[in-house]
């Protein structure tokens, strides 16, 4: 197990209010998800979930096409689409932009996209201001850390912990109640909205037939950010492409109650192109950034590819009983929890970080609250075997690779399986110091072993 | 009646919890089977396939699949290789077109032990009789792959004396997840102690779940914490008398 995964999992486990604020936070979200999402309350969840499925399977396997009529549609409104291939090219865009249009300040929308790709820290290289304008985010961008949760990125922080940062970040005096503490970040904000050159935002889904960039939030800033500024540059993943506004029928009824429990958000914005003439609000102009950055890798995988169908709405980081011990920043990317498990080895390589499709019970939990179905316990298990053949490719991890193939002989010998058990039941459960047998007793009892097998109890039968 | 059953008791009832074997033949001859146990039986590879080594997973299975191909019905105490069996043997033989079509033709024969009780053999009330508050676990894989939720609380609803106190959550993982549990010890221990936690607030003085793996990791886990609660498997709570 790689160090820097398993220290910073150890350091969660034992940080007691960690432990409490993760657990009651996800079992939050969990419960209003499981409220929203019941019989009663949405009789055609599952069929719901069916469609989803059935329409992001669609468009994952056309997805060359819905691109390009999205592309036709952004530029029919007077927008324009740009390709970027990865993180340098998004922020070498921006930044030619900025130049050209003499913009020094960027207010951000909350965009799990940007965080990808680090565009912040890459514009701040550069001399720009980017300010984050959700206030999980806000609070993030302040104390320098990246998303705790898809969704709720400063789940992990208490309001004394906000109340600490902010006192020391914004020079203000210190302030422990939230609606003081939003008011604040809003006196902060407010003048950078009305002081920004350009807005910057992610996106929900892109609506190919109608060139439409949809948003969902709670808190206002987004459309903030993409109206206040002259200029409105979202940033999107190629998988969030859907073929038709109507399919949003079904998305943004999947969206908010799987996310946040809400029916819908507080907000939902259909962005399409810059202010016509004669309309008061809105850019002078509009971009969707399609980024790639490793996503047509991993096109050719019929199956594991379905991790493309994910609307980024959390269920599955809520559900874990994994996440909700190590919580986000034990994993190696911005995405943690079920998905980032097997958005990861994908997008970076099985060898990243390779323990990390093993650091799962296999529950299923993640996979039942998936709104879109994403098999993601399918996924792990080709993912464990992917590093295996990769580890064997390199010579890695011989001493284990052993383990199975006696394992596997032996289960094919039943006489010696037989005669193996006798000799441990005589013998007793092994003392030793490391390996499997210790790792058990370093946190439970062995069960007390049998006089005889059961293949022995039922030949006296 | 005399159905014949073969009992494919796991190799972790096999070695670990002969009694839980013992209890599902006399449960099922009960329920009217004819029970029999094909010797050569050991493992379904599941620890291998979820470890990621699916060649070895696949000669386990194939062993698995020649031992059992001529049963007329496989009962399996637990939920966990069952599902190994009915979902993931069809993953291993994809590209073997023969052994896949004897893998479909097996997979519909094998059966969850509750499952097998109430829906194949028709039984909901074996005549035992327990005087007991317990609470049940829902192991993952049965809940969740094969949809095991109902069929033993019918079956614990029978059990005279018996109290079933549900815990919250009830289908939250125990942990074990087989190598998980000493590959993230650790974080496999945390889990079990939340689990633990839900299981003491009920009151119940025994757990009750339909796999043994989770019993294994859950009773360790009281026994550790220097919990008097115990644990049964289904089998056993049935064969009570």
């Amino acid at each position: 197990m790689s160090t820097e995964f398993a220290q910073k999992s150890h350091e969660a486990l034992v940080d007691a209010k960690l432990q409490l604020a993760i657990y009651t936070a996800t079992g939050r979200l969990k419960e209003k998800r499981s409220d929203v999402v019941s019989d009663s309350a949405l009789p055609d969840y599952q069929e719901l979930r069916t469609q989803a499925n059935a329409i992001k399977k669609h468009t994952i396997d056309n997805l060359d096409h819905y691109l390009e009529e999205f592309e036709r549609n952004v530029e029919g409104h007077g927008g324009k689409v740009v390709y970027c291939k990865d993180g340098t090219e998004v922020s070498d865009f921006v930044l030619s932009l900025a130049k050209e249009r003499a913009a020094h300040l960027i207010v951000k929308s909350k965009s799990m996209t940007t965080e990808e790709v680090d565009l912040n820290e890459r514009l701040e290289h550069h001399g720009m201001e980017s300010v984050e304008t959700d206030l999980g985010e806000y609070i993030l961008q302040l104390a320098h850390q990246r998303p705790y949760h898809i969704v709720a990125p400063a789940l992990h922080m208490t309001r004394y912990q906000v109340a600490d940062l902010f006192e020391r970040e914004l020079h203000v005096p210190r302030e422990t109640a939230i609606e003081k503490q939003t008011a604040l970040a809003r006196a902060v904000l407010r003048q950078k909205f009305l002081a920004a050159d350009v807005g910057i935002s992610g996106a929900n889904f892109l609506v190919a037939d109608s060139g439409a960039v949809v948003i969902v939030e709670n808190e206002g800033n987004a459309r903030l950010t993409t109206s206040a500024p002259k200029i409105h540059i979202a940033v999107a993943g190629i998988e969030k492409v859907i073929p038709r506004a109507q399919d949003l029928a079904t998305f943004l009824k999947l969206l908010a109650r799987s996310a946040t429990g809400q029916l819908l958000s507080v907000y939902t914005s259909f962005l399409s192109g810059p202010r016509r003439a004669g309309e008061i609000d809105g850019p002078d102009e509009f971009y969707v950034v399609l980024l790639d950055n490793g996503r047509t890798r991993l096109l050719p995988d019929k199956n594991k590819r379905q991790s493309l169908y994910c609307i980024r709405c959390g269920a599955c980081l809520n559900t874990c009983p994994v996440y909700r011990k190590i919580g986000g920043h034990s994993f190696p990317w911005v995405y943690s929890g079920p998905i980032g498990a097997i958005l990861t080895p994908q997008f970076m390589g099985v060898q990243h970080e390779p323990a990390l499709p093993f650091a799962s019970s296999l529950c299923g939990a993640c996979g039942e609250v998936c709104p879109v179905k994403i098999d993601i316990p399918k996924i792990l298990l080709e993912l464990r075997s992917d590093v295996k053949k990769s580890d064997a490719r390199e010579g890695r991890n011989r001493l284990e690779k052993l383990g199975f193939r006696a394992f596997a002989w032996l289960m094919t010998h039943p006489r010696m399986f037989e005669m193996a058990g006798r000799i441990g039941r005589s013998m007793g459960w092994p003392t030793s110091t490391k390996g499997p047998l210790a790792a058990w007793l370093s946190e439970r009892d062995l069960p007390p072993l049998p006089a005889h097998s059961f293949r022995e109890l039922w030949s006296r039968r | 009646m005399g159905r014949r059953v073969s009992l494919f008791v796991t190799c972790m009832v096999d070695q670990l919890f002969p009694q839980v074997g013992m209890a599902m033949a006399d449960v099922l001859e009960r329920a009217g089977c004819q029970v029999d146990f094909p010797e050569d039986q050991t493992c379904c590879g599941q620890p291998a396939f979820n470890s990621g080594y699916r060649n070895e997973a696949r000669t386990v299975a194939r062993h698995f699949l020649n031992t059992f191909e001529a049963s007329e019905a496989v009962v399996v105490p637990s939920g966990s290789c069952t599902a190994m069996i009915v979902h993931h043997f069809a993953e291993l033989f994809h590209k073997e077109p023969e052994t896949l079509a004897r893998v479909h033709a097996l997979e519909k024969r094998v059966w969850e032990f509750s499952t097998f009780l109430t829906q194949v053999a028709g039984v909901e009330d074996v005549g035992a009789c327990l005087e007991r508050v317990v609470t049940f676990h829902d192991g993952c894989h049965g809940l969740r792959e094969l949809g095991v939720k109902d069929a033993p609380r019918r079956l614990l609803a029978h059990v005279r004396g018996l109290e079933l106190r549900e815990m919250t959550p009830a289908e939250e993982c125990c942990g074990f997840g087989g190598t998980f549990a000493v590959k993230f010890s650790e974080l496999s221990g945390a889990m079990a102690r939340t689990k633990i936690d839900a299981i003491q607030r009920t009151g119940a003085s025994t757990v009750v779940s339909a796999d043994p793996s989770c019993l294994m990791q859950i009773q360790g886990a009281l026994t550790r914490a220097g919990s008097d609660i115990g644990t049964l498997h289904l089998a056993e709570v049935l064969a009570s008398r």
